[in-house]
């Protein structure tokens, strides 16, 4: 009888540890961004944007069940590579993805990879992670910093600009932006001022803009501070005198917020809600639906980054275990971008178009982005030589 | 760099300046009478802001906005000091700090899910919208000169109130004994609430104020937060006069050191080494102020005198 009984407890034991007999494993993902503080909203949208692109699938994410674990970084990189930690050990996620600052991303994603990971990026691009720390198991679906920066550069050297001040926050993809305007943008460059990531208060910044009197001035502002620097720009009267470009600045997060300041204000990117392909089409058109707003880029990456995972889940059959054949998947990029097809480069960074933007008054009269023109077509980061990565 | 700019930047920091006492002076007014540590006093900066944008949109007249929105930080700040913070005057700071953190995450969850977490319009109203000459060929804008001259008001006005009014001395009986104001048939409870709503209302000044040039959205108390510490710890807690000191030195510290510390350190070392220390410099000075506050006059520079 004893033995009996302690046979069914070592049984029901086994039973537990075992799981549901017969289900097969489910894919878990860690999606790591900013879900408070002022870059909050940054992850509201990505997160959104997660969770449309599971309603598309099904909520099955390459056939198999799927659960998202989300982590919130809080613009922090000892934060961000502690939520890794935790979704690689106590998760134990099968692939980790998002985050929105590269000094984030510079500490996250050499954790996940050195633990034998997945990682699926959807914004930050540092050059480091494009050139000589390249991974095989890094993958990013939005862009190399520099690139973006870079058409902005063309665009304004192909217009005859010169004089050109320069300001971005002082972290990693701040120095990235510099560095990637003045390879394309060859006219004269009167000042590189780094402020503090997430300042708020510009005007000492602006009033030393005013008194070296530039002819233009080049930004890289994300998120809040974005909406802080437009609104003090154009309260210090300098909109008028001397024309703004900037890249990461205006978009629909910072629009709604400071209104007029940011109308006729040019940006460079590699997508649009006005980009016409089926698939954006439908991202944009259920997005609005599903949450009364208008989506960014930061939700179309993320939305991109779920639909990489999916293609690559689907490749391998539902085998997670298959690394390497998930790896190959994800080279091909088989999935319906909302930025249209593209390709991945060696360092596993897309090649892909980057369009000149204009904030215009829209149908409606609400302020929007629109397309002007294409600036690249099929661009390459300029670090994916260093990248000792051949496949 | 000619003397102009140097105004100029001068009046910038003296803004960035009494932006921060108006914080400042709540929290510090707080922790030197009830000896209360309150962190979520960057929450009642935040809910002046959405309270100001709100009445903005619903009676669409600025100067209702601002009396209604200072109002209604009052209320909001008697009404958290009686229903939360009152029961931990006995604890520990540690215990102060522990609930006024969880005061935080709290308004910020209520302010996302009351107007969302996307950043609401705030925009100069039009009437302040311009530049006023304060030297010749110097312009300013109207509406940072506007904080200027209303902090400065607020920090009379207080020096007023405490000095010479009856309430400032029961504030000023209060902080130096409270069992003894107390004992002689002052209603202490009352004294604090009041005072709570009074700083409260004081911090929805500097939020409502700062809404047109900063960004109005879920956690922009923490911030500046940070900053109106490091101004109450130079300053010296509990002191009124302290904070007003430290909110004008942290704010010129700040702003001439963005301003002009790349250029001078480009004249000491070379321009390479002055761009890439210069910045990450900058945003370390008012630490550096009060790390070394810290250890040469660990009471700060205007200590309140308390039994």
């Amino acid at each position: 009888m004893r033995t009996i009984k302690a046979a069914t407890v070592l049984a029901l034991v086994a039973a537990l540890l075992a799981g549901p007999a017969g289900a097969a494993d489910p894919l878990k993902i860690g999606f790591i961004t900013s879900l408070s503080g002022p870059a909050g909203i940054i992850g509201k949208h990505m997160k959104d944007s997660v969770e449309l692109a599971l309603d598309h699938l099904g909520r099955k994410v390459g056939g198999l069940e799927t659960e998202v674990i989300y982590g919130d970084d809080q613009r922090k990189p000892d934060v961000g590579k502690q939520l890794a930690d935790e979704m690689l050990k106590k998760h134990r996620v099968h692939v980790v993805s998002g985050v929105i600052w590269s000094n984030v991303m510079l500490a996250v994603a050499p954790t996940v990879t050195g633990a034998g990971t997945l990682m699926v990026g959807t914004n930050a691009g540092p050059h480091e992670l494009a050139g000589k720390m390249c991974h095989e198991l890094y993958f990013t679906t939005s862009w190399q910093n520099d690139q973006t920066p870079e058409a902005m550069g063309k665009f304004m050297q192909d217009q005859g600009l010169t004089d050109v001040y320069a300001m971005a926050p002082n972290y990693a993809a701040g120095k990235d932006m510099i560095s990637g305007f003045k390879r394309y943008f060859k006219g004269k460059v009167v000042a590189e001022v780094y402020t503090k990531l997430g300042q708020q208060d510009y005007q000492a910044e602006i009033t030393q803009l005013r008194a070296a009197n530039p002819k233009v001035v080049f930004v890289f502002y994300p998120g809040d501070m974005g909406i802080q620097f437009l609104k003090q720009y154009a309260q210090a009267g300098l909109r008028e005198q001397i024309p703004l470009y900037s890249v990461y600045t205006v978009d629909e997060i910072s629009i709604p917020a400071v209104g007029d300041a940011a109308l006729g204000n040019f940006e460079t990117r590699y997508w649009s809600p006005d980009l016409k392909n089926e698939a954006n089409a439908r991202y944009v058109g259920d997005f609005k639906k599903k949450f009364g707003y208008t989506p960014t880029f930061y939700g179309a990456q993320s939305y991109d980054g779920i639909m990489l995972i999916d293609s690559a889940v689907r490749a391998v059959k539902g085998d997670l275990s298959n690394k390497k054949g998930m790896v190959a998947a994800m080279r091909k990029a088989d999935f319906k971008s909302t930025r249209g097809r593209f390709t991945y480069n060696n360092n596993h960074h897309p090649i892909q178009n980057f369009y000149l933007l204009r904030a215009v008054k829209g149908v409606g009269g609400d302020i929007e982005l629109q397309i002007q023109k294409t600036v690249f077509e099929n661009h390459k980061d300029a670090y994916y030589q260093d990248c000792p990565m051949k496949w | 760099m000619n003397w102009l700019l140097v105004v100029e930047q001068c009046l910038n920091g003296l803004q960035l300046g009494v932006m921060l006492f108006l914080m400042a002076a709540g929290l510090t007014l707080v922790f030197g009478i009830m000896n209360f540590v309150n962190l979520a006093h960057g929450s009642l900066y935040m809910l002046g802001a959405y309270f100001a944008v709100a009445f903005l949109k619903w009676t669409g007249s600025f100067a209702a906005s601002v009396v209604l929105a200072l109002l209604a930080t009052l209320v909001v700040g008697m009404l958290v000091e009686v229903i939360a913070l009152r029961t931990l005057y006995e604890r520990d700071h540690l215990d102060h700090v522990l609930a006024t953190f969880g005061l935080i995450l709290f308004f910020n969850e209520l302010v996302a899910i009351a107007w969302g977490r996307a950043a609401l319009f705030a925009s100069v109203p039009p009437a302040l919208g311009g530049f006023v000459e304060i030297l010749p060929r110097l312009r300013y804008p109207l509406y940072r000169a506007v904080i200027i001259l209303v902090g400065l008001a607020v920090a009379l006005l207080l020096y007023v109130v405490v000095s010479r009014t009856r309430l400032g001395m029961l504030i000023r009986a209060g902080a130096s004994n409270r069992t003894m104001v107390a004992a002689l048939g002052v209603n202490i409870r009352l004294l604090y609430t009041v005072v709570f709503g009074f700083g409260a209302a004081l911090a929805g000044l500097g939020g409502l104020m700062a809404g047109p040039i900063y960004t109005v959205q879920p956690g922009m108390g923490e911030e500046i937060l940070i900053e109106v510490l490091v101004v109450i710890v130079i300053g010296g807690i509990g002191s009124i006069r302290g904070a007003l000191v430290g909110a004008v030195v942290v704010g010129m510290v700040d702003t001439l050191g963005r301003a002009f510390l790349k250029p001078m350190l480009a004249t000491v070392v070379s321009p390479a080494a002055a761009d890439s220390a210069g910045p990450a410099l900058a945003s370390m000075l008012i630490y550096i102020l009060m790390a070394a506050v810290l250890y040469f006059r660990p009471q700060g520079l205007f200590p309140a005198t308390r039994s």
